[in-house]
């Protein structure tokens, strides 16, 4: 679960972490009297929407004096910001964030975040260039790097040496190091996957200050975490997405016309593949996980016959572990009784129980062609999107 | 041979007597495992399924001589168990459970650091020596014994690939998932080495997806080391749609396609058949044994 901006930097001025003065505005008045309360002449409206590249976009305004904070406002709030990160679509701002503009003698990056590979949290860093989101997208940043473990400094001296390796000294240091160890604590405290300041400036008088922070919380702790649910925005999340995951199904959209039901990100991964392989375009990823009964799949099937686009059903599940076939033979025959909408459906189902899923599946009436392999399930639902059963 | 179980493997069970512990280790206990005993914190001293129930790993390991261990605990605990597990000395932990904390699993690999403990998993299917050792939750109706070692990320698509090899006429060594989470314990470089190193094991099938770096990690162990077997692999998700976590926590890319086919370059860099499509890997295996025996 990613947090908006303000939520972030609230969570982190918590940790010790300096932010710059700042009021959140629903409207362009609120935003006038925000920029007064502040009373800063220089400031930044920035739109809050869960989507990095904000300034890119147009998201991000400097203006000066509480008038310009107003047109600034009344220009972002109810409209819909496209970034490189929204997709096409983009995301409707529906509150600002108005702080004063801080001078920068100096502009860092910085963000903790979990290293699979290391199975630690490590510190990447360094000092800021534009491209540098961009450049971290591509997972080789050739940033400095510090590994820190869940109680914080592995040896003593690793966040000295990191400072050092980041040619940052001095007073500068003893603050940079500060900063880590509150930002640490506050990772592991808040069960994040990621923290990231950017830009973090160095005033002139030498202060650290969080200009951007971007605050991502670990789904599977939410249960650690109750004050955090209450920061989730659910208008900016896919509704869509969300009803899947209560329902123990992951669903993404996609933008073809088959419909496609599978068991486990892998097989649902290379359905997707064979699809394509076979001149088909899905309408949807899904993976059904094991812990999903019957009425969850039902669930997850009536999206895809609700779903206008998709023209076909294409089934591909091995049944196994907690889930055998049976089970989601009687979730497509739930989906397909509330829906009422005649879909042509591609079945392949083998694996656990498969042989009595079968004779299930045989008392529904549905619409069905049988497939022995996967294969041949593809190509068969690829060609009925066409139009050539 | 095996790999990571044999016959002697003595399995424990960590939160057997829950609703998804009580089926799995029932279903092991049929497949032919060598299930001891069980632990539950509160339920010592009680039985289940005719076995006996520890309150701890250290107690149930000394009564039992348990070499293996199941953990079922659900997420909140999960972490726990593995660390209690390891703290016994317990020589391999297969972790089923899905969607623990990723900080939990960072704990879990602190405490792996200079233990004696291999860990497979979390969100693991398990590890699988057909006809002889079951650890886990997958599909077994179509494995056999046989030269095949396969590794895979992901349980449906193994049991898939599985079904493929057998069809073709080649069993399995052993079958390992080393599970779908970030931070997770052996990855497939470790398990690549362990087939390459037992004499059983023939040939090996990789299962990869998009997202992490797990196969870069394979393709640059078989560099160094040398392609000792034939190595098939499959990376899926090539057409995934672009920047969504794909239920895999690990499986998360913004380039779909760059990914996938810079594993796959790798990956054939590195000696290794690719199979072209999901549904080929049994095919592709049979022609690199056939061009092996040619």
């Amino acid at each position: 679960m990613q947090l908006h901006e303000f939520q972030a930097k609230d969570v982190l001025r918590r940790y010790g972490i300096a932010v710059p003065p700042g009021r959140i505005a629903l409207t362009a008045d609120e935003a006038a009297a925000a920029a007064r309360e502040i009373g800063a002449e220089a400031l930044f409206v920035k739109a809050q929407i869960l989507a990095g590249s904000r300034a890119a976009a147009g998201g991000v305004r400097a203006v000066r004096l509480p008038s310009g904070a107003r047109t600034a406002a009344g220009e972002l709030l109810g409209r819909k910001l496209v970034t490189t990160q929204t997709g096409p679509g983009g995301r409707a701002v529906k509150r600002v964030l108005v702080e004063a503009a801080v001078g920068a003698a100096e502009e860092f990056y910085l963000a903790l975040r979990i290293d699979p590979a290391a199975g630690a949290i490590v510190a990447i860093a360094g000092h800021h260039r534009p491209d540098i989101e961009d450049r971290l997208a591509d997972g080789t940043p050739g940033l400095p790097t510090l590994v820190l473990g869940v109680a914080g400094e592995r040896r003593p001296g690793d966040i000295a040496d990191f400072c050092r390796r980041l040619d940052i000294a001095g007073e500068t240091a003893d603050r940079f190091g500060a900063l880590i160890r509150g930002l640490h604590r506050a990772f592991v405290e808040l069960d994040a996957a990621l923290i990231e300041i950017n830009p973090l400036i160095r005033t002139e008088a030498g202060e650290l200050i969080a200009a951007d922070a971007k605050l991502v919380i670990d789904d599977n702790a939410a249960f650690r975490h109750p004050e955090t649910a209450e920061l989730r925005s659910e208008e900016e999340v896919d509704q869509i997405q969300l009803q899947a995951q209560r329902h123990q199904i992951n669903y993404v959209s996609m933008d073809g016309n088959i419909g496609i039901v599978a068991n486990g990100a892998g097989l649902g991964l290379a359905t997707l593949d064979l699809v394509r392989a076979a001149g088909g375009a899905p309408a949807n990823f899904m993976d059904i996980r094991t812990t999903a009964k019957s009425l969850d799949i039902a669930h997850g099937v009536g999206m895809i016959l609700d779903n206008p686009r998709a023209k076909v059903l294409l089934v591909n599940v091995y049944g196994g572990g907690m889930q055998a076939c049976d089970t989601v033979v009687d979730g497509l025959a739930i989906a397909f009784r509330r829906s009422g909408r005649v879909m042509p459906m591609v079945l392949r189902i083998t694996g656990n129980n498969e042989a009595f899923a079968h004779a299930r599946l045989a008392n529904f009436n549905l619409p069905k062609i049988v497939c022995a392999d996967m294969w041949q399930a593809a190509s068969r639902a690829a060609a009925i999107s066409k139009g050539r059963a | 041979m095996t790999i990571l179980v044999d016959r002697d493997t003595r399995l424990l069970c960590q939160g057997m007597t829950g609703w998804a512990g009580t089926y799995h280790a029932d279903r092991m206990v049929q497949y032919g495992t060598a299930v001891v005993a069980g632990v539950t914190p509160g339920k010592g001293g009680q039985s289940h399924l005719g076995l006996p129930v520890f309150e701890t790993v250290a107690e149930a390991k000394r009564a039992t001589g348990a070499n293996a261990s199941i953990v079922f605990v659900p997420p909140a605990n999960a972490g726990r168990a593995m660390i209690e597990a390891i703290e016994a000395e317990m020589p391999l932990v297969v972790a089923v459970t899905e969607r623990v904390p990723v900080l939990d699993m960072v704990r879990v690999r602190e405490a792996l650091v200079g233990s004696r403990t291999r860990l497979v998993g979390p969100n693991s299917q398990g590890v699988l020596a057909p006809e002889i050792c079951k650890i886990g939750v997958m599909a077994t109706d179509r494995a056999r014994r046989g030269p095949i070692g396969v590794v895979s990320r992901s349980a449906s698509l193994t049991s898939e690939v599985v079904a493929q090899l057998s069809a073709a006429g080649l069993g399995q060594s052993t079958t390992i998932g080393i599970g779908g989470d970030p931070v997770h314990g052996i990855g497939f470089a470790e398990c690549v080495s362990l087939f390459f190193d037992d004499p059983e094991t023939q040939g090996v099938v990789l299962i990869g997806e998009i997202g992490g770096s797990e196969e870069h990690e394979a393709a640059r162990f078989i560099r160094e080391t040398g392609l000792k077997k034939p190595v098939v692999a499959l990376v899926v998700g090539r057409a995934a749609p672009p920047e969504r976590r794909m239920g895999h926590a690990g499986a998360l890319t913004a380039q779909a396609p760059d990914d996938v086919d810079g594993k796959i370059a790798a990956l054939r860099d590195a000696g290794a058949v690719i199979a072209p499509n999901a549904h080929l890997v049994g095919a592709t295996m049979s022609d690199a044994f056939g061009r092996r025996a040619a």
